[in-house]
């Protein structure tokens, strides 16, 4: 029989969660830190809209880029919280969690050959995207030393002819960085003087402690470049219903619409009603939320540091990101080590990119209690280690 | 802080000082002086345990009695309120806007001593113009908690 396999999906590595998952998931009574959803469930006015909306027979199809309700509140929101204007008819698009819109927002602008500038550590599917698109996929390896934000000299040291898109990834799964306002306008400088796109993934924008976050789309000349995405998941604990949104350029969102209504159809019709619920009347759970998630960071960061990991403070997300250089372990043999020696779960930074090397990916979408009995093997773990190493 | 410290203790009144001040990004000192002043403040009134009686072997029997009254000239319904809240039996007093005028909850141990309760202290009260007793058939949520559900974690132990 032939390979009737696609060499460039095969070429293609799994995620590097997805391996450490299969071991996990063989294991009896281990407990995690290696989340990377909120631990609240769904606030129950957006599940009962939800609910209601099956009760009225919301049973069928939407149009492709989506509700129209939804595309105007997503307006409102992304006015009100981000203070860029887009029009509901033409620069929105509602996609199947914020993973589909970066997959489109990818296959709609790139031409074989053209290099999409991805930073890392940063969230799996970036890189297999931009494969799938036919892009070149050039990685920025962040740095601990600037909190793992993008400078505008490494920007620049990447940037070729060839460059057509930048993925900006912030705030960061798995590192918590963040961007500020000053960070961006050096970084939007050299993208206009480039004249490069932005793929702006913006997916933890309600989870940052202490700094508004600032997206690249406000600053002056970018929002014409910029697709930005957003979604559910994370700000309303909304993950398992699958829905997100790409806001930018008509004429891109336009192209996306296309390959999202050959592939997809629509997104679920259920979750886009209760998304219209969440945008209405969700900010108040926003609010309790990411203060639940700013105190257990400040646990967590503590506690790390109490036991010798050091970490950055991270002020985005819900992770921390703690190195583990001075084991002389890689962040694969720490975190394999750690699962079978003490049942905890926790991702090796790798799963993020080569760069990850020598860090963890912690979680805090925990309760306090869970997260204390994770710290109190993992802090186990870190004597034995440091024993072993005398 | 006062606001952040008590929507923290309202729902974890034995968490450690200590554990308090670094989720509150405060020093030690600073969370216990605070606490210790809205002590003396009576913001804080106490640090109780929220019991589901259902799941021991004891037997509790839970009523809200509808009270109407008549109010006494210049001392309004405190007065009267007064000479209920102080009965032992009684859980919670309160005023009420609406068709009556005081809810009062009794928590005893059986309905006979409720029934007694309210014909033998609270009716006979002066004011009291009439009583309708309510018996609680089962508690599904009780200051906030959910008493009914076990909670279960459904996420999947590793996701990027």
């Amino acid at each position: 029989m032939r390979n009737f396999l696609s060499d460039k999906i095969v070429e293609i590595q799994p995620s590097g969660i997805r391996k450490f998952f299969d071991i996990v998931s063989e294991m009896k009574d281990a407990i995690s830190l290696g989340v990377g959803e909120p631990d609240f469930d769904t606030p129950w006015h957006i599940r009962e809209e939800g609910i209601y909306s099956l009760e009225k027979g919301r049973t069928f199809y939407t149009s492709n880029a989506g509700l129209k309700e939804l595309k105007e509140e997503i307006c409102h929101y992304l006015s009100r919280r981000i203070d860029v204007e887009y029009d509901y008819r033409k620069d929105i698009i509602v996609t199947v969690g914020g993973s589909e819109a970066i997959d489109i927002a990818l296959r709609a602008v790139i031409n074989p050959g053209d290099e999409v500038l991805i930073p890392q550590p940063s969230y799996v599917s970036y890189l297999p995207c931009a494969v799938l698109a036919d892009a070149v996929p050039v990685v920025i390896e962040l740095k601990e030393e600037n909190e793992f934000r993008l400078t505008k000299e490494q920007l620049l040291a990447h940037i070729t002819p060839k460059t057509k898109v930048l993925i900006l990834p912030f705030p960061n799964n798995p590192t918590g960085a963040i961007m500020e306002k000053k960070d961006l306008e050096e970084i939007a400088e050299v993208i206009i003087e480039k004249d490069i796109l932005v793929i702006s993934d913006e997916i933890y924008s309600e989870l940052t402690y202490g700094v508004e976050h600032v997206s690249i789309a406000s600053l002056p000349g970018m929002k014409e470049r910029t697709i930005l995405i957003n979604g559910f998941s994370k700000a309303y604990a909304m993950t398992g219903w699958r829905l997100g949104y790409a806001a930018g350029p008509a004429a891109i969102i336009e192209q996306m619409i296309k390959i999202h209504q050959f592939a997809i159809m629509c997104a679920p019709t259920n979750s886009q009603y209760a998304a219209v619920e969440a945008l209405r009347n969700g900010d108040k759970d926003i609010a309790v939320m990411r203060e639940a998630y700013d105190q257990r960071r400040r646990y967590l960061v503590h506690a790390l540091r109490e036991m010798g990991l050091d970490c950055f403070e991270p002020f985005g997300a819900f992770y921390v990101f703690p190195s583990i250089k001075r084991f002389g372990l890689s962040s694969d043999e720490f975190a394999t080590r750690l699962l079978n020696e003490e049942k905890v779960a926790i991702v090796p930074g790798t799963a993020f990119g080569d760069c990850g090397e020598g860090f963890l990916r912690i979680s805090y979408a925990y309760s306090l209690e869970d997260l204390k009995r994770a710290l109190g093997r993992l802090e186990h773990f870190v004597k034995r280690l440091e024993e072993e190493q005398k | 802080m006062r606001e952040k410290i008590l929507a923290v203790i309202e729902k974890n009144s034995r968490i450690d000082i200590k554990d308090l001040a670094i989720l509150l990004g405060e020093s030690e000192v600073a969370v216990a002086n605070e606490i210790a002043e809205m002590e003396k403040e009576k913001i804080i009134c106490g640090y109780h345990t929220l019991i589901n009686w259902d799941n021991t072997g004891e037997e509790k029997v839970t009523a809200l009695i509808e009270v109407k009254v008549t109010p006494q000239r210049g001392q309004g319904f405190d007065k009267i309120a007064e000479r209920i809240y102080n009965f032992p039996e009684v859980n919670a007093v309160y005023l009420m806007s609406g068709g009556f005028d005081f809810t009062v909850i009794i928590e005893e141990k059986t309905m006979r001593e409720v029934a007694q309760f309210v014909s033998d202290k609270l009716a006979p009260l002066d004011a009291i113009l009439s009583t309708a007793t309510h018996f609680v058939l089962k508690k599904y949520k009780d200051h906030g908690t959910v008493l009914v559900d076990t909670v279960r974690e459904e996420r999947m132990l590793v996701t990027p």
